[in-house]
């Protein structure tokens, strides 16, 4: 084993922080607002009214400019499993490694060739074949979304595989394990519909601007209604996913969910926090209160994660030194077991290369006994599996409250624009101009609760992140991520000019 | 049937795929050369509109294809994947890099207020297609010259070159004859490539002088890639390469690769049959004044680029050889996926020739009329 120095760590966690939180600026409204497009074009090709068209070709100016970015900042993410987490890529390249090339093969390909007929074919191809081009996009995009989502929730439930000791690495068994993870479906349903979500309340923001400025009224008028409904469907869709990813969590990263709710003696019948402040100074096992303040709604987090009311949610001090009460085996036993497990996988393998086949076959089969614990043999301490809980739980309640928040906007901005008084409501047109920006930090700040709370797992439970980096010097990569943070902000600065003026130079030219 | 194939052809097959693959992103580097030549062919704003208009529809494909082959060699090669990204860090970092910074200049040079300025993006374009491409070319040299990685028993990667203090992970790649040579090659051959595709795309009608720089833009391209491939050719031919018996010990053998070639003629035919097919495109274009050059130096340049990537695979060879630890080098068999994820995989590659058929399609569609300055000039243009 090469050690890591911890500082490598983090720079390459915030390296993959920096380019993946960037892609996902982009990436949802490219998500949504190819739908919305797809949905402004049929309208068009159905009524034949020159207004659709001109409304189709503003939001797709927007959409191409929007688009350029999240392939700039997308191709970095993929090689980076390879340059920053080698050792991952390696381990679990025989299983993570089928849906990028199947992204690749099927979507991005969709993507790229009915894109340029999107955007110049409108003289070369048919009314029908063009709008079927606009659709392809919408598909394919949301088709890459399906797959890098696969990617992802097979992360964090690793199903479908089996170890390979004489390779070290993981192996496929069950591809349709691979593809219909529960983890992975939920994933791609709440990601995607959230993308939706945010791309009508782009569509919102921007329309409540041409309001507010009395300019293109008809266009933001209708532009409002088809992104509305669409905003509204979405939100249903984002609040059930949404249930059904707590619910997931619950069963297969009971500790992720923990830090969601601060929880951290388990109970049963636990309550849910809607509101709180957490206690920094809280560590587990103390007995410090974890919150300064809170707001809870009795019983409701066993009626969530269990689906059963008065079932027992395990909190962070259960699952780090375990409840024989409740049988919940703690990290201080998986530790052990692991550290077993490895050390008789390094006697397998050592007995290996000598040719001393009976003692290898003696240590694969003590090997095989703690196997499935081996990732927690990397740990140090039992308190190294709690992820920062106040990150976790300030992240996951600004996405609920602001996912809250955002289908009441939908609900009044259709409600009076089919009223025809919503240019009257100047009340309500600057909460639309936030709308896009409020569905983004909610956008983000969901991401940041996955992701930050699966630490300190690349792979749950099987592949601690400072076993799955690659062996750089840290310098390499802190200049990296100099190098991407520059580039990045300085295209996304263009990008908000350029989208800025578009605009406000509004749909005149179409 | 595809349930029934045996591990070694699964891993032969996968390595053809990906070899096809990345010899159509060499093909598809015609955005690239294109976009080198910009400055040198585009005098006026309509001549560098109708360029940029030409390659923009375009470019995705190629972007596309790397995003691909990247996917397909993680897939299939895991090993290659973590040892290669991972290992010779900075050479793949500094490549993405002007693949990211290419990504958005179509989009975004004409639009106003782009706060960098046509100009900035058009050397994004530029830096993309010359540093980029020659990077690349070394990338792929270090398939013949070897890395200087060692891999432990867990199969992390290590890198020891060393400049001073400082960890090159990569970069002495760019130190050797023959990687830069081939980089070299590769730049001028994109370059060639660009002015073949611009050449066919175009309605030239209009603009007589850029047509005649195009033209000449293909013949001295085509002068200078002459010397570095004849470099690289010879290099092959005499140089010794990295053998591995059937132990799966790896060693130094002397003229490998001539010995490949000997032993796989059909490769041999296909270096033949490519190099022949980019010379007809070229010759065609600058003596016949012909428009379909592209084909032909197109599918000359996927030919060579196939035996370039499938010499070093195939007959007993490591296609990425460590120089540091020989012991350490893949080859197609040691670093490949388990049998049933190839398997799985191939069942997937079925749909290709659908994918490739629609491409063409659409392909077919949108050059079906030459690009002109009205639609080049059009707002709603690059």
């Amino acid at each position: 084993m090469i050690d890591v120095d911890p500082g490598l760590v983090g720079w390459s966690r915030a390296m993959f922080t920096l380019t993946a939180m960037y892609h996902w600026i982009f990436v949802p409204l490219t998500l949504g607002l190819s739908f919305l497009c797809a949905f402004f074009e049929s309208i068009y090709v159905k009524t034949g009214d020159e207004e659709w068209k001109r409304i189709t070709k503003f939001w797709m100016t927007l959409f191409g400019i929007n688009f350029a970015i999240g392939v700039a900042t997308g191709i970095i993410l993929e090689f980076e499993f390879g340059t920053n987490w080698s050792s991952y890529s390696w381990m679990v390249g025989d299983i993570f490694g089928a849906p990028l090339a199947i992204e690749g093969i099927f979507a991005f390909f969709i993507e790229a060739s009915f894109f340029a007929v999107m955007f110049f074919g409108w003289d070369k191809f048919s009314k029908g074949f063009h709008c079927f081009s606009t659709w392809m996009v919408a598909i394919g995009s949301n088709l890459s979304a399906v797959w890098i989502l696969v990617a992802n929730g097979w992360m964090q439930n690793p199903v479908g595989m089996v170890f390979n000791p004489e390779k070290a690495r993981f192996e496929m068994e069950s591809f349709f394990e691979v593809v219909f993870n529960p983890v992975a479906v939920s994933k791609f349903t709440h990601a995607s519909s959230s993308g939706f979500l945010l791309a009508s309340a782009f569509v919102v923001t921007v329309s409540s601007w041409y309001l507010l400025k009395k300019r293109h009224v008809e266009m933001a008028k209708r532009s409002i209604v088809v992104a509305s409904v669409f905003g509204i469907i979405s939100s249903v869709f984002v609040g059930l996913t949404g249930d059904e990813a707590a619910y997931e969590i619950a069963q297969v990263q009971p500790m992720k969910l923990a830090a969601m709710e601060g929880l951290y003696k388990g109970e049963r019948g636990a309550d849910l926090v809607a509101m709180g402040i957490i206690n920094d100074a809280k560590a587990p096992g103390d007995v410090q209160e974890p919150f300064l303040f809170e707001i809870k709604i009795p019983g409701l987090l066993s009626l969530l994660a269990n689906r059963e009311l008065g079932s027992f949610v395990p909190g962070i001090d259960d699952l780090v030194w375990g409840n024989e009460k409740e049988n919940v085996m703690g990290v201080n036993t998986m530790i052990e077991k692991g550290r077993m497990a490895l050390t008789d996988l390094a006697a397998f393998k050592e007995a290996k290369k000598n040719g001393q086949e009976e003692a290898a076959a003696e240590a694969l089969s003590k090997f095989n006994v703690n196997q499935q614990y081996m990732g927690y043999g990397h740990l140090k301490r039992p308190e190294d599996a709690v992820p920062p809980v106040g990150y976790v739980f300030n992240s996951f309640h600004i996405m609920v409250v602001l996912g809250t928040i955002l289908p009441v906007i939908f609900v009044a901005f259709l409600f009076f624009t089919l009223k025809g008084s919503i240019t009257e409501k100047r009340w309500l047109l600057p909460i639309g101009l936030s709308a896009g920006l409020l569905s983004m930090i909610a956008s983000q700040a969901g991401w940041v609760t996955a992701e930050v709370g699966r630490q300190p797992w690349a792979i749950q439970g099987m592949l601690p992140v400072d076993v799955a980096t690659s062996n750089l010097s840290m310098t390499s990569v802190q200049i990296t991520f100099a190098m991407f943070a520059a580039i990045f902000t300085l295209l996304l600065i263009a990008e908000i000019f350029i989208m800025a003026k578009q605009i406000s130079i509004g749909p005149e030219g179409h | 049937m595809i349930s029934n194939l045996d591990y070694t052809t699964l891993q032969q097959l996968w390595w053809i795929i990906c070899s096809l693959l990345g010899a159509l992103f060499l093909f598809l580097n015609f955005v690239q050369g294109g976009q080198t030549l910009l400055w040198q062919v585009a005098k006026t704003e309509e001549e560098k509109a109708l360029v940029v208009n030409s390659l923009g529809r375009k470019w995705e494909l190629a972007f596309t294809t790397l995003v691909t082959f990247g996917g397909a060699l993680f897939a299939s090669f895991p090993k290659f994947y973590a040892t290669s990204f991972g290992g010779a860090y900075w050479v793949w970092i500094l490549i993405l890099f002007t693949f990211v910074i290419q990504a958005v200049s179509y989009e975004y040079r004409s639009k106003p207020s782009n706060l960098l300025g046509a100009k900035t993006f058009e050397l994004f374009l530029f830096i993309n297609g010359s540093v980029g491409v020659l990077l690349i070319g070394a990338a792929v040299g270090t398939f013949f010259t070897g890395s200087n990685f060692a891999l432990n028993s867990m199969n992390q990667v290590s890198w020891h070159y060393t400049l001073g203090d400082i960890n090159l992970r990569g970069l002495e790649a760019a130190f050797s004859i023959f990687n830069l040579s081939l980089g070299l090659f590769l730049v001028f051959n994109a370059r060639v490539l660009g002015a073949l595709y611009l050449i066919n795309s175009i309605d030239l009608q209009a603009s007589a002088a850029m047509e005649e720089r195009l033209r000449k833009a293909v013949w001295t391209n085509f002068l200078c890639s002459l010397p570095f491939l004849l470099i690289v050719l010879v290099s092959l031919l005499i140089r010794d390469g990295f053998g591995v018996d059937e132990n799966g010990v790896v060693s130094m053998v002397a003229y490998k690769y001539l010995f490949n070639l000997l032993a796989m003629p059909q490769l041999l035919i296909m270096l033949l049959a490519g190099v022949v097919l980019v010379i007809l495109g070229v010759v065609g274009a600058v003596f016949k004044k012909g428009e379909k050059g592209i084909w032909f130096s197109g599918l000359g340049t996927v030919l060579v680029g196939l035996v370039v990537l499938c010499l070093p695979a195939f007959n007993g060879t490591s296609f990425y050889p460590s120089k540091f630890d020989l012991q350490s080098s893949l080859t197609i068999y040691n670093a490949s996926s388990s049998q049933f994820t190839l398997t799985t995989m191939t069942y997937v590659a079925l749909a290709v020739p659908f994918v490739v058929g629609y491409i063409a399609y659409l392909w077919k569609v949108m050059n079906s009329k030459k690009l002109t300055v009205e639609e080049a000039m059009d707002h709603e243009a690059y």
